[in-house]
């Protein structure tokens, strides 16, 4: 397989028009300008629309004007921008509308910082917008992993008619990595991938047909939708992705997820060097999250597990708290506003623990 | 016997509207349907559904609809347009919806040049949420939040959007047109055929502003209301042809 040498966000947006999108639009905001700028370059080489939209907020509409049409689309923004976008997002997960999306996550609130971080958890994986809906969200470690879940997104945005999340950060967004990129699909398959959604898009139909009625709510009806989107919620069980790393006789179990993850794998290594059972586990999807990871840990031996996340206050720990159930210790690992965790901290937090 | 006249394919004939008594908002839909029929496009017709009593339509018409959020029908019409070029667009948008919340998607769908066509209904005040001021209000008129009447210290000016509008390069038609007697109302059908017609041949952004009365939040009768549109609103918002180029 051919290796190229790429950015995260480079990547991601070639992933993404090799699984088929043909429209983006977003806003300009660091540190994932290299999507929109990429895609402005690529889109016409396929055939497909780029857009600069006016905001976020427009940006996320034109998205979700594009994908009624069964066109595969996606946008991508960083935090503060994806609290603008997520009007639409609601809108869309409402509706049923299929498209992929990008957070490649900075310092916050508010404006936070430039930097990367992980503090956009709960908005990641709880509430992406008003009404209590749910999204698949994917949390890569590595360029690779970003590359081959953008690739993947598009097709569970398709079999689910719902958003799908790519929950990075500033460091996967910006760093340059090896990468094997997925096939190129042809025309002729995005084509059938759009004329698939043919009965429900809004392109207009014929009087034998029935008409598109796009609703993302109506004067009744919107408890019979609630309902219909939690079963598709309940359904995603099978597909938890999750990384468990030698943890079969760990008595100290890491957790985190995304570059944080990354970073504590390879303290987990080092530490296996020096002879301290610890182990790893790495959600790749945070929702639906991998409680399972961590109901199947034997508390007789885990005598604690260390939550690691760029975030102050934490928030991947509410979740592993829901896992372990008071059976071990948890204790945090935290960073925020920017700061990068090291392995260092990672490592001296973890011995603290035997 | 020769049929001269039948109810347009457009609205549904098992279903009442829900508009209010004296509403122009059934009229235009009405025209809309006509002028869908006639240009022979009912196949590739898909309208863009503002926020506000519009959004009553969505169920009564034939054609496809889709609901934008609040101010965005313009932004989610431009995504639909591009990726599927073969459908015929149209946004549907009362005055809050296209000249205040949405005042930045229809200003940069305009000043893109989008090939939309957009039905824009000022009625000058907020009817849906019940009477609330809106960017068109008439200075003087009162609104459940303007409750002294709009001020012009407090509320600034009545907003003309065409005006705005053909300030910018890119659009190709934009014509301020009422439905408050049977030539204005031919002249509305006329204008609204001549937005889609635009988009058909592919020249670009085309609007018709349609001044209408809202007598429910106005707090006026039906005849009311039309006396005070045709006194009041028409000569803040003269009708005729703005741009068309």
């Amino acid at each position: 397989m051919k290796r190229v040498f790429m950015k995260g966000c480079e990547a991601i947006a070639e992933a993404a028009i090799r699984s088929g999108c043909r429209f983006f639009a977003g806003y300009p905001i660091t540190p994932q300008n290299e999507i929109p700028e990429y895609l402005a370059r690529r889109m016409p080489e396929v055939g497909g629309n780029f857009v600069q939209g006016e905001s976020e907020v427009a940006s996320v509409n034109m998205v979700y004007g594009a994908a009624q049409t069964g066109t595969r689309a996606m946008t991508s923004s960083s935090s503060c921008g994806i609290s603008l976008k997520s009007e639409g997002i609601s809108f869309m997960a409402s509706a049923r509308i299929p498209m992929v999306y990008v957070n490649v996550s900075r310092g916050g609130p508010g404006i936070g910082s430039i930097q990367p971080s992980q503090q956009d958890y709960f908005q990641a994986t709880k509430a992406s917008g008003n009404g209590g809906f749910r999204m698949m969200v994917f949390a890569p470690a590595t360029v690779q992993e970003a590359v081959d879940m953008t690739y993947a997104a598009f097709d569970y945005a398709q079999r689910d008619r719902n958003p799908v999340l790519i929950l990075t950060d500033g460091v996967v967004g910006t760093m340059m990595e090896p990468v094997v990129l997925p096939p190129m699909r042809s025309e002729e398959e995005v084509r059938k991938l759009k004329e698939a959604h043919h009965k429900w898009a809004f392109v207009g139909h014929r009087e034998d047909e029935e008409r598109a009625l796009i609703l993302p709510g109506g004067w009744s009806g919107q408890e019979e939708r609630c309902i219909r989107n939690a079963e598709l919620y309940e359904s995603w069980e099978k597909d938890i992705q999750v990384e468990e790393y030698l943890i079969e006789d760990a008595q100290v179990v890491i957790t985190a997820f995304g570059i944080s993850g990354r970073v504590s794998k390879s303290a987990v290594n080092l530490m296996r060097k020096e002879g301290y059972k610890v182990g790893l586990i790495r959600p790749k999807t945070v929702s639906p999250f991998p409680y399972d990871s961590f109901e199947r840990l034997d508390y007789s031996r885990v005598k604690a597990i260390l939550d690691v996340e760029m975030s102050i206050p934490a928030q991947l720990v509410y979740d592993v708290k829901l896992g372990v159930k008071d059976r071990a210790l948890i204790a945090t690992c935290l960073r925020s506003g920017g700061e990068l965790i090291t392995r260092e901290a990672v490592i001296q937090a973890a011995k603290a623990l035997f | 016997m020769e049929k001269v006249y039948k109810r347009t394919f457009g609205i549904r004939d098992d279903m009442v509207s829900g508009f209010c008594p004296g509403c122009m908002h059934g009229t235009i839909f009405k025209l809309i349907g006509e002028v869908i029929e006639e240009l022979g496009i009912r196949e590739r017709v898909a309208n863009v559904q503002g926020v506000g009593c519009c959004g009553l339509a969505m169920e009564y018409v034939t054609y496809d609809v889709t609901t934008s959020p609040h101010g965005r029908a313009c932004a989610v019409a431009t995504g639909v347009k591009r990726a599927n070029p073969e459908t015929i667009v149209f946004t549907y948008q009362g005055d809050g919806d296209l000249a205040s919340i949405g005042l930045a998607e229809s200003m940069s769908a305009a000043n893109r040049g989008e090939n939309i066509t957009v039905i824009f209904v000022n009625n000058g005040i907020y009817g849906m949420t019940g009477g609330q001021l809106a960017p068109t209000t008439l200075l003087g008129m009162k609104a459940t939040t303007a409750p002294r009447g709009r001020d012009a210290k407090e509320h600034g000016y009545p907003m003309h959007m065409c005006e705005i509008l053909n300030t910018l390069t890119a659009p190709v038609y934009l014509e301020r047109t009422s439905c408050n007697n049977p030539k204005n109302v031919r002249r509305t059908k006329a204008a609204i055929k001549k937005a889609f017609q635009n988009q058909i041949d592919g020249k670009g952004f085309s609007l018709v502003e349609v001044v209408t009365s809202c007598p429910t939040n106005w707090g006026m009768d039906p005849l009311g209301a039309l006396d005070f549109l045709e006194g009041k609103m028409l000569k803040e918002y003269p009708l005729g042809v703005i741009r068309d180029k």
